[in-house]
């Protein structure tokens, strides 16, 4: 294994007026491998992705991908960095107004790496890696079930063969057995591609299907990591709180800010 | 005392306020209009857009245009009727409808159909992650999304406006001949003799101001909403709203730049 984290965060702080979101998050993520950022709501995991994503600035901070730090960069070479980033978000958030296989070929027709007609073979074959027949294709996002609109925001997330991959709640709102085949497919998407992975889940189930390693975030620090397979007997009174979902414990649910 | 104070304290504020939001859409005008010149350019994109704006909002520009001039042809008969000036109807109507009336009220219908329309499509798309997911795939929102609709808004609402000038006329036509009792022929040399290039050149212009007005305020509302269905709303009600006032106001801008002698 590399020496150089694939993904390395160091005291990334972000702030919303005087309320701390991120407050110095320190990560590694090793090539090759995925972790997986558990975590209440609005314990800052979505805005952790979006800040190594750079849809939102950090205050603080440096985040590096393959030993770059990325903020250092101008917009050409973040642009760059991007395009080797797919993303699975939470709602799929699809384009309504284009066909599957375009949604799914969007990244290859935005960097005209493929003409249409190459674009469209290519989103028929990653339709098929996730289990999606071509005619899918055809189809329009509000015509699918939740289970195929997350099967498509995967192909879409896959198909430029991004060297990382993350994956935002990526079971939310699915039954439990949906809820593996996604995550198998993920698992398979992930060993195929060789990427580094970023998963974030409230799914304990999900999270050890997925993950090699796990970290807990919690007011917008980083309160334990380990292996993704030691989440539910971590010995770390939050992590065990959070996994076995005790409403007792040293995370006391705030009713009102 | 305090009173006062807590009054004129609350002034500064709006007015801040003002001139933050006058800046911000300023600069986002700025970056929409100059990445319609920068490539990549997304001709999809702008066809699809002048395909909404200016196709789809044919039907409702056309009946308004030709009620109105049916409208205008009545009411200037009656009002010139008493100076025994009936035979000035067909050069009123032609240069009301060209001038003002044309570009104005198609104006206002595209706003409250495509402007709302485009407001709640990429409000949407700013609520449930779609601009987020278009960065993520190498794509610029602003040059996908913002810049097509503003090039496409300057070029469909003269096109339109082409259209509603000749119904416009129509209209009139119909009534001076059907119900008021000109002579057909009479009513269009009436027309012809008393129009001039720079009446409707003058109204094409305000339609391309009007159009690129409209695409603005649908543009900067929806990329600015936040808060789900809701958010969505109410950004679409305030680029109607907007683009209304707006165009009204400009209006009178362009009539003072074009004929103020």
């Amino acid at each position: 294994m590399s020496e150089t984290p694939k993904i390395r965060l160091r005291g990334l702080t972000k702030r919303f007026g005087d309320k701390v979101v991120l407050d110095g998050i320190d990560l590694d993520v090793m090539p090759g491998t995925s972790m997986v950022v558990i975590g209440g709501s609005g314990s800052g995991k979505s805005v952790l992705l979006k800040c190594i994503l750079g849809l939102i600035a950090p205050d603080e901070g440096t985040i590096e991908i393959d030993g770059t730090n990325v903020l250092a960069l101008d917009r050409a070479g973040r642009e760059a960095i991007r395009a080797q980033i797919g993303m699975l978000f939470q709602n799929g958030a699809l384009f309504d107004s284009l066909p599957v296989w375009e949604n799914v070929a969007f990244g290859l027709l935005a960097r005209r790496l493929a003409s249409r007609a190459d674009a469209k073979a290519r989103a028929e074959t990653v339709l098929a890696q996730v289990g999606l027949a071509p005619s899918v294709g055809e189809l329009r996002p509000s015509e699918l079930s939740g289970g195929m609109q997350k099967r498509v925001g995967l192909a879409r997330a896959i198909a430029a063969r991004p060297e990382v991959l993350f994956f935002d709640e990526p079971t939310t709102g699915l039954d439990p057995i949906m809820g593996a085949v996604i995550d198998g497919l993920i698992v398979d998407c992930v060993k195929t591609l060789g990427s580094t992975a970023i998963a974030i889940t409230h799914d304990m189930a999900s999270a050890r299907r997925i993950g090699d390693r796990a970290a807990m975030l919690f007011k917008g620090r980083i309160v334990w990591q380990g292996a993704a397979a030691e989440l539910m007997q971590s010995g770390n009174a939050m992590v065990d709180q959070f996994t076995h979902g005790r409403r007792d414990g040293p995370i006391q649910m705030e009713l009102r800010r | 005392m305090s009173g006062f104070l807590d009054f004129v304290a609350s002034l500064g504020r709006g007015l801040i306020g003002a001139c933050l939001g006058t800046g911000r859409l300023t600069l986002f005008a700025a970056e929409g209009i100059s990445h319609i010149f920068r490539p990549p350019f997304y001709g999809r994109q702008f066809l699809r857009a002048l395909l909404e704006i200016g196709y789809l909002s044919l039907p409702v520009v056309a009946l308004t245009a030709v009620f109105t001039g049916m409208v205008l042809a009545l009411q200037s008969s009656t009002g010139l009727s008493r100076f025994a000036a009936d035979s000035a109807v067909a050069s009123l109507v032609v240069l009301s409808v060209t001038r003002e009336l044309g570009p104005v009220l198609a104006g206002l219908m595209v706003a409250g159909r495509a402007g709302a329309a485009m407001a709640a499509e990429i409000g949407t798309m700013r609520v449930t992650d779609q601009v987020d997911a278009l960065t993520t795939l190498s794509t610029n929102p602003m040059k996908y999304l913002v810049a097509p609709r503003l090039l496409a808004g300057a070029v469909a609402l003269p096109l339109l406006v082409v259209v509603a000038d000749i119904l416009g006329v129509l209209g009139g036509f119909i009534i001076g001949v059907v119900k008021l009792g000109f002579n057909p022929g009479i009513y269009l040399a009436n027309t012809l003799d008393f129009l001039r290039t720079d009446d409707v050149v003058s109204g094409l212009a305000k339609a391309g101001v009007f159009g690129f007005l409209i695409a603005l305020m649908g543009c900067y509302h929806g990329y600015n909403s936040k808060g789900g269905a809701q958010g969505v709303g109410a950004a679409t009600t305030s680029a109607v709203v907007a683009a209304s006032v707006l165009i009204l106001a400009f209006d009178y801008v362009l009539t003072e730049l074009f004929f103020a002698r």
